[in-house]
């Protein structure tokens, strides 16, 4: 079931690709024009000039990318959903938008490790002295990205978006395991815990952030999101399930 | 150049709990206080938005910022100290509320054992019992000394709580009654009952009921949201310095808050303060304020690095174990714990509050015989439901992959249908873990970082194997499908560890060459400047410190008005 859910998923980014290599609207890798946001709608067809529609209601002007290319956007889409993927259980990284909450993250202040301690000298760590290096966290995704390509291609002549789910998975394994090459000098692992743990928080954290659309993650998992009071519900034997709630709804208070 | 500002009677570095405390007591008392804090002035009103896992857990809002300060760790002396460039491991608090903002509120007090532990476990279990590595020493000042400063605080902030039999002698019951029990409260009730033991709900400081305190302050009920800790309570219904004490100095006129200032030196003779230097951290400017009373109320790591970088008190050195500032820097361990998966039962674990829990007695201190064992003191055995928010609480059975299609099944088939029994044991002081000044890394103001040594020592490891097997125990009564037991300690890793109960560094005790404050947290070596906080603890004991550092807050603040009115050395 999983399999096949992915199938069709890597099928559809698979489409978007070939759709921009053809259309002729990329001139060395750079996407021209207004026609960039209805290639990451996932709708073919061309925009009108004329007289634009007024948005449906349940278009989210947030869906939108600050920081990626359309093409490091499916990319990350893609991996991470191998991360979490689309099961019985419901919807995987890739309709929650983690990958939306990714780039939004990535061009935020935590992008570029603004409270951490930067300062140098940088040397090799002991096993229990957290990581050392010197590189943003905005910049380690994208060398990150780059070598998923670069080592998918080397392993099995494709770039990773279009592989099967089980090579994604393959490829993803050799990451987390350090045993694709480095990265500019930092284990493989480092980027793969990146992704891991954004990927999380992409299905995870509240809508507010751009993932976890309609709050379905939290929906998955039988979280009620951010509710004022569990008085009662807390000393119940029986499980008591409630819809879940983000932050918008405190704004009215 | 500093600015030079007008001279006051006491400047206060910090407030949190010690720093609000100190200043509540003083302003209310009729004297001039100036507090400096380096974060932001905070209320209720800050936390409209507050039920935000990311923000406040994950991205640590209310936390130091690390990229102007942060401490160096290494495991060892053979090892060269590196920063702790991102959070893993402690937290340290920011702004006005300090680390009682973002605390769970669990408000114990710490044994008679405790506070003599040196003598006591001489005289029960002879001089050898401990290696003479591990400095323990006796607290200068016994459990029914420090008594009525429990009492007070714990009405000043409303503790929720029963009386446990088996711990000191109260002198009132706690202010408020017990917190709601849940069904897992239940279980882990009837299995300790089963096996003897004596269970108790964990005494907080979410209010289980609105409370009046006698400042006049008036807080309303736990909601159990869910919300603790990395949070500050949109309700008040949690203890904290900026809904209690903080208020109620500023109602006296007494109190001049200011806040973004950042304390980077106490100025001194070597004998005596005479006021801080400070930066005015939006601006750059920096500032002198002079002072009579200089009041250290920092988080553990300033109050000992401020020390340092003024040159007061002597520096620990761990080769001839002479020496103070920096001495007996202790942690908790809380490796031994035994997961449960449930497959059929599903409970309402997204509600919670940061003091919810049950504990049994039996094994903290010397309530159970050592004799037959290489370690001592003990651990508080528990089960807690604070709230299981999402994005840290993915738990999966032993042995599942940490991501993919197994692990997002896994995680979510028991996001409600898990639950530890948890330990919480004590540490005890070594001569070769300690606190000093990085040779190397530096903070934004260009003043050295402090450098942590520290690792778990086999006492430490001795008591996890033991306490595992109690959890294991227990978790086997409760009876789950699978029980995920732990029961080594690895090395200390400022990265992966989750206990945030630092302690040590500026000690209290009875002799001025082994600490170096007296009882009323007076610095042996400067009369007029006050170091108060967990720094003072010789040793960390199994329970959270903020009960034990609220109470030496109240001796000290009692200390300070005897030191404006009479001068000298207190004891």
């Amino acid at each position: 079931m999983a399999e096949h859910e992915n199938g069709k998923i890597s099928q559809r980014g698979s489409t978007r690709r070939v759709f921009l290599k053809n259309s002729g609207l990329t001139v060395g890798g750079v996407v021209l024009g207004g026609a960039l946001g209805s290639l990451l709608g996932g709708n073919s067809e061309p925009a009108s000039h004329t007289a634009p529609a007024a948005p449906a209601l349940t278009v989210n002007p947030a869906e939108a990318l600050m920081f990626f290319t359309p093409e490091q956007y499916q990319l990350t889409q893609a991996a991470a959903e191998r991360i979490y993927p689309k099961d019985d259980n419901g919807p995987g990284a890739m309709e929650l938008n983690a990958a939306i909450y990714i780039d939004h993250q990535l061009a935020s202040p935590w992008g570029i490790n603004s409270k951490e301690y930067m300062a140098g000298p940088f040397y090799k760590a002991e096993e229990t002295q957290g990581s050392q290096i010197r590189i943003l966290r905005k910049d380690l995704f994208l060398l990150g990205l780059k070598s998923l390509d670069a080592y998918s291609s080397k392993k099995f002549e494709s770039n990773f978006i279009d592989l099967a789910p089980e090579d994604q998975d393959l490829v993803l394994t050799d990451f987390s395991e350090g045993k694709a090459p480095d990265i500019s000098g930092v284990k493989s692992t480092l980027f793969f815990n990146l992704l891991r743990s954004m990927t999380i928080e992409g299905v995870y954290a509240d809508p507010v952030y751009g993932g976890n659309k309609n709050m379905e993650g939290w929906a998955m998992r039988k979280f009620p999101g951010s509710r004022m009071t569990y008085t009662q519900e807390i000393q119940k034997e029986q499980f008591v399930k409630l819809d879940p709630q983000g932050l918008n709804s405190h704004m009215s208070h | 150049m500093a600015t030079k500002l007008p001279k006051v009677p006491v400047v206060v570095v910090g407030m949190g709990w010690a720093g609000g405390i100190v200043a509540s007591e003083l302003t209310k008392a009729g004297i001039q206080v100036v507090g400096l804090e380096r974060g932001k002035d905070r209320n209720t009103s800050d936390y409209a938005m507050g039920h935000d896992e990311l923000r406040y857990q994950h991205r640590e809002e209310l936390m130091q910022d690390l990229s102007k300060e942060t401490i160096t760790h290494r495991n060892n002396e053979k090892m060269r100290a590196l920063p702790m460039r991102d959070y893993g491991t402690f937290i340290v608090g920011d702004g006005v509320g300090g680390a009682g903002s973002h605390w769970n509120g669990q408000t114990y007090r710490f044994l008679p054992y405790d506070f003599e532990i040196k003598t006591l476990t001489d005289k029960k279990y002879g001089a050898n019992k401990l290696k003479p590595e591990y400095t323990i020493q006796d607290w200068g000042m016994t459990y029914d000394e420090i008594e009525p400063y429990y009492d007070t605080f714990e009405k000043m902030a409303g503790i929720s709580g029963e009386t446990v039999e088996l711990y000191g002698k109260r002198s009132n019951p706690y202010p408020t009654g017990p917190m709601l029990k849940t069904p897992i409260m239940n279980m882990f009730e009837k299995a300790t009952k089963n096996l003897g033991y004596t269970p108790y709900i964990i005494p907080s400081g979410n209010l289980s009921e609105s409370y009046e305190n006698p400042d006049g302050i008036s807080r309303a009920a736990c909601q159990y949201c869910a919300y603790c800790e990395n949070f500050g309570c949109e309700y008040g219904a949690k203890a904290d310095p900026a809904v209690t004490v903080i208020p109620v100095a500023k109602k006296t006129g007494n109190l001049e808050l200011r806040t973004h200032s950042n304390v980077i030196e106490i100025l001194n003779d070597g004998s005596k303060a005479s006021g801080v230097i400070y930066v005015d951290t939006i601006t750059g400017e920096e500032f002198e304020q002079p002072a009579d009373v200089v009041v250290v109320a920092s988080y553990v790591f300033n109050n000992a690095r401020l020390l340092l970088n003024s040159g007061l008190g002597k520096p620990y050195n761990s080769a001839d174990g002479t020496g103070v500032i920096g001495k007996n820097y202790c942690y908790q361990v809380s490796s031994a714990s035994s997961m449960m998966f449930f497959e059929d039962k599903e409970f309402n674990l997204y509600g919670g509050a940061g003091a919810l829990g049950i504990e049994i007695p039996e094994f903290v201190g010397d309530n159970f015989d050592h004799s037959e064992v290489n370690f001592i003191h003990g651990a508080g055995i528990r089960v807690t439901q604070y709230g299981n928010r999402p994005i840290a609480n993915n738990v999966v059975p032993k042995g599942t992959p940490s991501w993919g299609a197994e692990f997002k099944d896994q995680s979510i088939k028991y996001a409600n249908s898990f639950f530890p029994v948890k330990s919480q044991g004590a540490s005890m002081p070594y001569r070769y873990n300690y606190l000093d000044l990085d040779p190397t890394y530096k903070d934004a103001y260009g003043k050295p970082l402090l450098r942590m040594t520290f690792d778990y020592t086999e006492q430490d490891r001795e008591l996890v194997k033991y306490m595992s097997k109690v959890t294991h125990k227990i978790a086997e009564e409760i009876g789950a499908d699978i029980i995920d037991t732990n029961e080594e300690q690895g090395d200390f890793n400022v990265n992966k560890d989750t206990n945030t109960h630092n302690t040590g560094g500026v000690i209290m005790g009875a002799d001025p060459e082994t600490s170096a404050l007296n009882s009323y947290l007076q610095m042996w070596d400067a009369e007029n400047v006050f170091v108060v906080g967990a720094s003072a603890f010789p040793h960390n004991s199994s329970f959270n410190p903020t009960g034990t550092l609220g109470a030496l807050s109240y001796r000290a603040a009692e200390g300070i008005q005897k030191y404006i009115k009479e001068g000298g050395s207190l004891v």
